[in-house]
C-alpha cells in the first residue's frame, strides 16, 4: 500500500490529441492498482465529461445518480417585451433575435446564450430573467476495480470544467473517507478548461502519446500545460509500431525536456477486443504485449507515487 | 439555400482520434480542383490540420477576450460590477476591485452597469488566429489557444467571423472532439455535419453525444465509419435505427495509419479516395438540397 | 477575530467541508466571543469562479482567517489580496468545532 494516509496522491492521464488510448490505459491502470502485486486502493475519476468512456470498460455494478446544475440561460417574457432591441445590442454571444412574427418582440436562443445576464440587467421592462439549467448528471459508481466518479454532460452544454472539479472533489473526499491512497483521473483531450480542471492538484501527469505528427504536436502542447502548472510529467508512447521514426522523435523531444518515458506500448488489437468485451485489457489478456507494457508502466508509476 | 452562399460542412466525431482531420483534409484536397475550398481548423486546443495542408501563413491576429480595467480614481466601490458578473471574474477586496481575466467571458455587463464610468474594456489575448493559402490553393485558417488559457469557444467564434468564406465556395470546418459548447460553436451556421466514427463501443457512445446536439440545431448529417473492420457492428446497428446515412467506409489498414502518422494524407497513400470524396460531396449536396425548406 | 470555516452543514458541530469555493456552508465564528453563525454559500450552485465568490463572502464578513481543505488559485489570489490568512485542516479534524480548537491551540498549518 502507498503510505502517507493523510495525502491522497493524484495521477492525471492526458494526451492533448484524442484517441491515443488514454481511457484504455487508465482502465488497465485501475485494474493493476486493484489486482497486481503493487496493490493500491484507488478511486477513479472520468474527467472527460462530454465523451465519457471509462465506465464502458469498468462496467459499474451499481451507480448513484446526481443531477448537475450548471449555467443559466436568459428567457424573455414576450408579454413584457416592448421590442426596444437593447438586449440584442448588448448580447455579445449573438443569442438574441427578433421573434419570427410581426409582434416586434425578441427571443433568446438557449444554445447560443452564455448566461452572462447582460440583457437581464439592461432590460428596462424587467422582461428577462435567468433560468437555471440542468446541464447533466454525475454518478458515484461501484466497479469491481474500485469506486468510480463519472459524469455525462448533456450534449452541447458548456464544458466549463466545473463538472470536472465537482466530481474530482467528491472523489477526493471519498478517497479520504475510505483510506484510499490514489486518485486516478482519466483526463479529457485538448488543453483548455476541463483539462486544466482535471490537472488541478495532480501529483503526477502521465501523458499518453502516439508516434504521429499530430500526436507529437499535441504532446508538446499538453506538456506545456503541465509545465505551466508545475505538475511533474512522465510519458508513455502508445501504438509504437505505426510510425517508428515518430517514436524516435518523441524520445528526442522527451530527453530535451527531461521527461521520462515510462514505457512503450505496441499497437495491439487486443485493446479493441477488450473494449468490446467491456473490460480493461489486463483482465482478459494479461499476457498480451500491451498488457505487459502497461504493467511495467504501472510499476514505474507506483514507485514514483510512493 | 441561396445559390451564392457558401456551403459549410462541419466534420465532427465525439470521440477524439477517429479521423476527423484525415477526413476533413482529404475532402478539402479532393474538391480543391473543382471548387473554391476554404478550410477552418476549429480544434483550437489541439489543431492539426496545418500539419497536412502546409499553409503558408500570411495573416495573423490575436484572439482576445475583452476584460474590464477599472479606473480606481473614478471607482466609487459601489460593488455593482461584482454583483452583475455571473462568472465571478470580479471581487471587491478592501478598497479595490480585483479582476480575474481567466474567469472573464467578455460579456461587457460590468462596463454597462458601472454608474461612474470607471470601467474600460481592454483586449486580453488568449490565442492567435492565422490564415494563408495551403496546398492546392485551399484558403486555410486556424485558431491556436495559448497554453494555460482555459477558454476555446471565443477563439472559435472569432475565427469564424474573421475567415468568412466567399460566396459560392465550400468551407470545411474541422471540429474539436467531444460534444460540448465548442462543438456547438463550430456547428453554428453549418449546412451539414459529417460525423466520423470508429466501430467500437467508445466510438458509438460519443457519436450518440454529437447526434444529441444535431437534433436541437436542425443540421442534417451523415456518417463515415473509419477503421472499418475493427471492433464490433454496434455502430451499424445503431445507425440503421436512425435517419443518419452511412456515407463512406474507410477500412482499417496499417499502411494508411502509418502514412498519416508520418504526415501524409489519405490521398497520398490511396489516390482512389479522391473520387470517393468527390462522390461524397455530391451526396452531401443532395442531402442539403432535400433538407431545404420550400 | 473573525474566522470562517467551510462546513457541510449549518452547525458548528457539523463535519467540515474540504472544498472552499464549493463548500455547502461557511461557519463564521468570532473567536473572542465564541459566537457563530452559518452563512450559505451561493457559489455551491454556480458556474465558474466559485472560489472568488467565496473569497468575496469572507472579505464582506471581515474575516481575518479562513480554514478549509484546499484553496484554488483564484480563491487564494483574492484572499491574499484581501490580507486574509488561509489555513488548512490537518489530521484529527472532523468537525468545525475541532478546526476552531486546533486553530486556537495554534496547531493548524498555513496554506501556500
Amino acid at each position: 500500500m502507498l503510505t502517507q494516509a493523510n495525502h491522497v496522491k493524484q495521477l492525471v492521464i492526458l494526451s492533448g490529441k484524442g484517441g491515443t488510448g488514454k481511457t484504455s490505459i487508465s482502465a488497465a491502470i485501475a485494474d493493476l492498482a486493484h489486482s497486481s502485486n503493487k496493490q493500491t486502493l484507488s478511486v477513479m475519476v472520468d474527467a472527460d465529461v462530454d465523451a465519457a468512456n471509462l465506465s464502458l470498460v469498468l462496467q459499474p455494478q451499481k451507480s448513484e445518480v446526481h443531477e448537475f446544475w450548471g449555467g443559466s440561460v436568459a428567457e424573455i417574457d414576450k408579454s413584457k417585451c416592448i421590442g426596444c432591441d437593447l438586449c440584442e445590442l448588448l448580447c455579445r454571444f449573438d443569442a438574441i433575435f427578433p421573434y419570427p412574427d410581426d409582434t416586434g418582440t425578441y427571443f433568446v436562443d438557449p444554445i447560443a446564450c452564455d448566461g452572462c445576464a447582460a440583457c437581464v440587467f439592461g432590460c428596462s421592462q424587467e422582461a428577462i430573467r435567468l433560468i437555471p439549467q440542468q446541464d447533466g448528471n454525475w454518478f458515484h459508481s461501484e466497479t469491481r476495480y474500485g469506486e468510480l466518479f463519472h459524469a455525462e454532460l448533456f450534449p452541447g452544454k458548456e464544458n466549463s470544467g466545473k463538472l470536472v472539479t465537482l466530481i474530482k472533489q467528491h472523489a477526493r473526499l471519498r478517497a479520504e473517507d475510505t483510506q484510499a491512497s490514489l486518485l486516478i483521473v482519466d483526463g479529457p483531450p485538448g488543453i483548455g478548461c476541463p483539462v486544466i480542471s482535471a490537472c488541478a492538484g495532480a501529483d503526477l501527469g502521465l501523458i499518453v502519446t502516439e508516434p504521429s505528427v499530430a500526436g507529437i504536436h499535441d504532446f508538446q502542447r499538453i506538456l506545456g500545460v503541465l509545465q505551466h502548472f508545475k505538475i511533474p510529467a512522465v510519458v508513455c508512447i502508445n501504438k509504437t509500431d505505426i510510425y517508428p521514426e515518430g517514436v524516435e522523435k518523441i524520445r528526442q523531444f522527451s530527453a530535451s525536456q527531461e521527461v521520462a518515458i515510462l514505457g512503450e506500448i505496441p499497437f495491439d488489437d487486443h485493446i479493441t477486443q477488450a473494449m468490446v468485451q467491456g473490460k480493461p485489457i489486463t483482465t482478459p489478456f494479461p499476457d498480451a504485449p500491451s498488457s505487459r507494457a502497461i504493467l511495467e508502466i504501472w510499476e514505474e508509476l507506483f514507485s514514483r507515487l510512493t | 439555400m441561396d445559390k451564392d452562399q457558401a456551403i459549410r460542412i462541419v466534420v465532427a466525431s465525439g470521440k477524439g482520434g477517429t479521423g476527423k482531420t484525415t477526413v476533413a483534409t482529404s475532402l478539402a484536397l479532393s474538391l480543391a480542383a473543382q471548387e473554391n475550398v476554404w478550410f477552418l481548423d476549429c480544434d483550437v486546443e489541439a489543431p492539426n490540420g496545418h500539419l497536412f495542408l502546409n499553409p503558408k501563413i500570411e495573416a495573423e491576429r490575436k484572439a482576445v477576450v475583452l476584460i474590464p480595467r477599472i479606473d480606481m480614481e473614478k471607482c466609487i466601490l459601489c460593488g455593482r460590477c461584482v454583483e452583475v458578473c455571473q462568472y465571478h471574474a470580479l471581487a471587491e477586496i478592501g478598497k479595490s476591485i480585483l479582476v480575474f481575466p481567466q474567469l472573464c467571458h467578455g460579456c461587457g455587463s460590468c462596463t454597462w452597469n458601472c454608474s461612474s464610468k470607471a470601467i474600460k474594456e481592454i483586449r486580453n489575448p488568449i490565442g492567435v488566429l492565422e490564415a494563408g493559402l495551403a496546398k492546392k490553393g485551399i484558403n486555410f485558417a486556424h485558431g491556436v489557444l495559448t497554453i494555460s488559457e482555459p477558454m476555446a469557444t471565443p477563439i472559435i467564434r472569432q475565427l469564424k467571423k474573421w475567415h468568412k468564406p466567399e460566396d459560392g465556395s465550400v468551407m470545411i470546418l474541422d471540429a474539436p472532439p467531444g460534444a460540448s459548447c465548442s462543438v456547438v460553436e463550430t456547428l453554428h451556421g453549418a449546412n451539414f455535419a459529417l460525423l466520423v466514427t470508429e466501430p467500437t463501443p467508445f466510438g458509438l457512445h460519443d457519436l450518440k453525444q454529437v447526434i444529441g446536439i444535431l437534433g436541437d440545431m436542425k443540421i442534417p448529417a451523415g456518417v463515415i465509419i473509419n477503421r472499418d473492420g475493427i471492433g464490433d457492428n454496434q455502430v451499424d446497428e445503431f445507425l440503421s435505427q436512425t435517419e443518419f446515412p452511412i456515407l463512406m467506409r474507410i477500412p482499417y489498414s496499417t499502411q494508411i495509419a502509418g502514412a498519416i502518422a508520418a504526415g501524409n494524407t489519405l490521398l497520398d497513400v490511396s489516390p482512389e479516395y479522391i473520387m470517393e470524396f468527390q462522390t461524397l460531396f455530391q451526396k452531401i449536396k443532395n442531402i442539403i438540397a432535400e433538407n431545404e425548406p420550400c | 477575530m473573525i474566522l470562517i470555516i467551510s462546513s457541510q452543514q449549518a452547525d458548528i458541530n457539523s463535519p467540515v467541508d474540504n472544498r472552499f469555493g464549493r463548500a455547502q456552508w461557511f461557519i463564521k465564528i468570532d473567536s473572542d466571543t465564541k459566537k457563530w453563525e452559518a452563512l450559505t454559500n451561493p457559489g455551491v450552485n454556480q458556474r465558474g469562479g466559485a472560489g472568488v465568490a467565496a473569497a468575496q463572502i469572507a472579505a464582506n464578513n471581515k474575516a481575518e482567517v479562513v480554514i478549509s481543505g484546499d484553496f484554488g488559485p483564484n480563491a487564494s489570489g483574492a484572499l491574499n489580496a484581501a490580507g486574509i490568512r488561509m489555513m488548512t485542516f490537518d489530521q484529527g479534524i472532523s468537525t468545525v468545532q475541532d478546526a476552531l480548537d486546533h486553530f486556537t491551540q495554534g496547531k493548524l498549518t498555513a496554506f501556500g
